[in-house]
């Protein structure tokens, strides 16, 4: 499985695909038993163009920013705004949310165009659809949740704040502590990054299944089925609409819970 | 590689190097956005709501100013409006005021004129009463010495009888133009 670089090239021999398909080599075949081995991969290319797009693009978009915005500043206010007001002002509130609001645009836009790689032609594959990149930017978002809490609450009461839920008869508390906690501390972040993780990666396995597919029907030698391979290429770009959608959508579930962990460590005892 | 030697569950590791470019990649956009991006998309924010609310509170200011400049006009106007009533009332005064006093003055002035008149005409009277007092005694007596012959002139009894004779009469004119 090790020259698995590009799928698409050598579709044929990989049907069906499974956890295989999302082996990349790397790309200069001598780091491969080093500890470089992985940095240097489809994947790692899609990260890093996906940073140097988007630091160009502000940079450029905000260099001289006015009062009547040009198109292109529009564009750039647009994309933070967007984050900045519906989720980061929403929850938290005006102060608050413009404070947190560069962090969860900038993780909402990473998200985004990481993602975005799984519908463009030539890569067709997320870094996201590897649990690496997911897992980070949970790990981060769990961090902050955290040290805002203990910060804004010390560390005893903001475990008391988030473990034990006020309200509920005595003799449950036991029971219920414990699942609080794995539930806020500990499944949080699994959850945020299994999520994200699970969508890109299914996208990226339904995307192969119908193009993959429709390859491996073109090849069969049976006229009937080269004809019908029509219906999987069709079926592929559908999906790759469904995957758009998909994309949007868990760029943003993944800033909206992320704001929702960071408003519920601001958020006053309740 | 990783995953087909750990089984189907390997998926759910994630590679340490990923893991670390995925970390630096954010980390650097993270760095450039939130540094230098998002802040000053902030101060243009906010310098759009300040000239917005700016130009609203400019023209609040000027709309203030129009009111108090025509409510300024319309207390002129009246205040001009109550001067020039006055000085109409004013003058219809003066005017009442000055044609009474010409009346006044000109009935004073006849009241002199014909007090005046009344004074002169009795003067002339008061003279003509003494004239003819004595023009009628003095033709009395002539008369009289002409009648009886003799002469009474100089006697000082027939002076005092012409006299109470002549008050008599007097008193006869004074209670008849008395009663007239």
């Amino acid at each position: 499985m090790t020259d698995s670089a590009i799928v698409l090239a050598e579709g044929d021999s990989h049907f069906p695909p499974g956890i295989h398909s999302f082996d990349f080599a790397d790309w200069f075949s001598g780091l491969s038993d080093t500890a470089l081995a992985h940095m240097f991969t489809t994947l790692t290319f899609a990260v890093w163009a996906t940073v140097a797009i988007l630091i160009a693009f502000f940079l450029w978009a905000y260099r001289k920013p006015q009062i009547v915005p040009t198109k292109k500043q529009w564009l750039a206010e647009t994309a933070y705004g967007f984050i900045r007001n519906t989720v980061a002002i929403d929850l938290m509130g005006k102060k608050d949310g413009v404070r947190f609001a560069p962090y969860l645009a900038t993780l909402f836009l990473f998200i985004l165009f990481m993602n975005f790689w799984a519908i463009v032609p030539g890569i067709q594959i997320s870094p996201n659809a590897h649990i690496a990149f997911p897992a980070t930017l949970a790990v981060l978002s769990w961090a902050i949740y955290m040290w805002i809490g203990i910060k804004q609450h010390g560390l005893v009461k903001f475990f008391k704040m988030t473990c034990v839920p006020p309200g509920a008869p005595g003799f449950i508390y036991p029971l219920l502590i414990p699942i609080e906690f794995l539930q806020n501390i500990i499944l949080r972040p699994v959850t945020l990054a299994l999520r994200l993780f699970a969508n890109m990666f299914a996208g990226h396995l339904i995307l192969l299944v119908f193009i993959l597919g429709g390859f491996e029907m073109l090849n069969s030698g049976n006229l009937l089925i080269q004809g019908l391979s029509v219906f999987s290429f069709a079926m592929g770009i559908a999906m790759t609409f469904f995957e758009l959608i998909v994309i949007l959508l868990q760029a943003y579930v993944f800033t909206l819970l992320t704001g929702m962990y960071i408003q519920g460590s601001l958020a006053d005892e309740h | 590689m990783i995953h087909a030697a750990e089984g189907g569950a390997g998926i759910l590791f994630p590679i340490w190097q990923e893991m670390l470019v995925g970390a630096i990649a954010f980390g650097l956009l993270c760095f450039v956005l939130i540094k230098f991006v998002f802040p000053r998309m902030e101060k243009t924010f906010e310098a759009r709501v300040d000239a917005i609310e700016g130009g609203i509170e400019r023209a609040e200011r000027a709309q203030e100013e129009a009111n108090q400049t025509l409510e300024e006009y319309r207390r002129k106007l009246a205040t001009a409006q109550e001067e020039a009533a006055a000085i109409r009332d004013e003058a219809r005064a003066d005017a009442v005021a000055a044609k009474e006093e010409i009346l006044v003055s000109a009935r004073e002035e006849a009241n002199r004129i014909i007090a005046a008149g009344h004074a002169q005409v009795e003067a002339s009277r008061q003279q003509l009463v003494r004239e003819l007092r004595s023009e009628v005694g003095n033709l009395a007596v002539d008369l009289a010495g002409k009648i009886i012959g003799q002469r009474l002139a100089g006697d000082a009894d027939t002076t005092a009888t012409v006299d109470q004779f002549l008050a008599q009469i007097a008193d006869d004119t004074a209670e008849t133009s008395g009663a007239r």
